[in-house]
């Protein structure tokens, strides 16, 4: 078992065994064709859905756990919440009148469409992570052309996101068994006035900072001793092989003549 | 429970193709160049201090403290990076806090990720950098002006940060612009008081316990002039667009249909373009609330300016 901020969840399943550098691209391809995706397409959107219901099957991790993480970015919707009266179209219905607003057709048509692909994609998103180990997905990511050096540093940063996550609970843990526990009972009084409790927090990221400081001192001291020049250097990747491409190419198309297909019938 | 502790990082779907791909074009321009700059700086140094500090904010976002009932401050961190670090350095390590958490934790979109970091990252930083070095001129001598400048540049980082979020929305004909901005401006108005709180503190306990953290690296790395500019074209930006939408309920498809890219951008995807008319909404109230908004930043930028001239002439004149 891993640790409990990696997404990774190991499984024998395709999806796993699929080129990470497959993977993203497809899976960034089905975010842009679905953000192409036109409000009232409700065909497109659903073979889209199909199609990440059936990721999430073959990756065996669950569609229940897919789901639910998928969730979690969705409060975010009711940023888009006001477009359901804002948009000119039908009216659906009417609020009472201290609000006097109008519903429209085409408003919830809009509203329920961008609520949905961000579910979508996030469900894509949550299988990808899920299927592939961090530096795979780095891989992947140099792959694409991001900078060798930003790759160094997001590289380094997952190394140490564990220990300084590890860090920061310990400093809450701290904190917690010095003064009162504020979560445990919603009524209970915490101790302090604000001001001392923002401080007290503001003092344990200063701390977090001094050791993050420290630690990467000593990395770096570690990192010379072992015969680091400031290049950064890493294994060839493997060329994807004859299979590795069709699925690739395979996908985007049939991404693309869905995009497509949108755009032309309800754009 | 660990990750959003603000609620700025939009996920795909809110926005259009167009609006992403534009910020992604920008967000591969500025942190391509603050590599260069911080590289140039620190040199080899670069990979394990800016991975091992990446991982330090991401932790720091887990830290909080409870305000009333269930509700608790948090900590973005873009302003206690720029104090620290310095302006390139910390778009460096912003960018990669962000980049990760959209990921690998889909906390924010992929597609929306250039949005996501030009906000938290590129925004945040540049509005701190100049309200901290701004505050540092006008309170220098004061005891309590690093509790104040670091509690201010906190605020005006989450605050302006969200306001481009806001206008990025809107733009995407996701939400309209006159809900939108003042609803986010006034959500993190108050988000931004527990960042400038927990700002400020980390800035006191550091100022006891390693006192030249904080003098030594602010003047190691200066900004530069491409900061200055970056700085002056947001906040010329957002004065210009956030009061024009707000007044006028549709005024940024009218700016967009005036310069004819949103005919580009949208035509053959929406053929209704929404107006957002709202009846019962007064327009002058929220402006208002705006207008205070975008007039402490024209303060602060004006300030800058001042001290800045002021720099400059100290120089010259070789005092």
């Amino acid at each position: 078992m891993g640790y409990f901020l990696d997404p990774f969840r190991p499984r024998a399943s395709v999806v796993h065994a699929l080129d990470p550098r497959v993977k993203l691209g497809l899976t960034l391809a089905f975010i842009v064709a679905t953000a192409l995706t036109p409000p009232g397409a409700w065909p497109v959107y659903i073979v889209l859905c199909a199609l990440a219901l059936a990721a999430a099957l073959l990756s065996e991790l669950g569609v229940g756990y897919v789901l639910a993480r998928a969730f979690l970015a969705l409060p975010f919707a009711l940023a888009a919440l006001p477009v359901l009266f804002t948009t000119a179209g039908t009216p659906l219905l009417t609020l009472p009148a201290p609000l006097a607003l109008t519903l429209t057709v085409e408003g919830a048509a809009r509203f329920i469409g961008i609520a949905f692909k961000s579910w979508l994609s996030v469900q894509m998103a949550v299988v990808l992570v899920g299927s592939t180990p961090f530096p795979d997905l780095l891989m992947a990511m140099r792959a694409l052309r991001i900078p060798r050096l930003l790759a160094a540093i997001i590289g380094l940063m997952w190394r140490y996101l564990f220990v300084l996550a590890d860090e920061a609970l310990r400093l809450l843990r701290a904190r917690e068994s010095r003064s009162a526990a504020p979560f445990d009972e919603p009524g209970r009084r915490v101790g302090g006035s604000l001001l001392w409790r923002a401080r007290v927090a503001g003092g344990m990221v200063g701390n977090l900072f001094l050791r993050a400081f420290d630690r990467a001192d000593r990395i770096y001291a570690a990192m010379l001793a072992r015969g680091y020049d400031g290049e950064v250097r890493a294994l060839p990747r493997p060329p994807l092989r004859a299979g590795q491409w069709a699925v690739l190419g395979a996908g985007l198309a049939m991404l693309a003549l869905l995009a497509l297909a949108g755009l032309l019938l309800w754009g | 429970m660990l990750f959003s502790p603000v609620p700025m990082h939009i996920p795909d779907g809110f926005l259009s193709v167009a609006v992403s791909l534009v910020l992604w074009v920008g967000v591969i321009i500025v942190v391509g160049y603050a590599l260069k700059r911080v590289n140039a700086d620190v040199g080899e140094r670069q990979v394990p201090l800016m991975g091992v500090l990446a991982a330090c904010i991401f932790a720091g976002q887990m830290l909080n403290f409870s305000v009333t009932g269930g509700t608790s401050g948090h900590l973005m961190g873009a302003a206690l990076a720029t104090i620290l670090l310095g302006p390139w350095a910390a778009i460096v390590v912003m960018a990669c806090v962000v980049g990760v958490q959209a990921l690998i934790f889909q906390d924010g979109g992929l597609l929306a990720l250039g949005a996501n970091i030009v906000n938290m990252g590129v925004i945040g930083v540049t509005v701190a950098y100049f309200a901290q070095r701004t505050l540092h001129k006008l309170l220098g001598k004061w005891a309590g002006g690093l509790f104040v400048s670091g509690f201010l540049s906190g605020w005006l980082s989450i605050v302006v940060a969200a306001l481009a979020c806001a206008l990025q929305l809107a733009l995407s004909g996701s939400s309209p612009a006159n809900l939108a901005i003042p609803a986010m401006a006034g959500i993190h108005a108050l988000i931004g008081v527990g960042e400038g709180l927990i700002t400020a503190g980390a800035l006191v306990f550091l100022k006891a316990a390693r006192r030249d953290l904080l003098e030594e690296v602010p003047a190691k790395v200066v900004g530069g002039k491409a900061v200055w500019i970056g700085g002056l074209v947001i906040a010329a930006a957002l004065a210009i667009l956030s009061p024009l939408a707000s007044a006028h309920p549709d005024g940024l498809e009218w700016v967009a249909e005036e310069r004819g890219f949103l005919d580009l951008a949208r035509e053959p995807l929406y053929e209704i373009i929404p107006d957002y008319v709202l009846p019962g909404v007064a327009n002058e109230a929220l402006a208002t609330i705006l207008a205070g908004v975008i007039g402490a930043l024209l303060v602060c930028g004006a300030a800058a300016g001042v001290a800045y001239l002021r720099r400059n002439r100290a120089q010259s004149s070789g005092v």
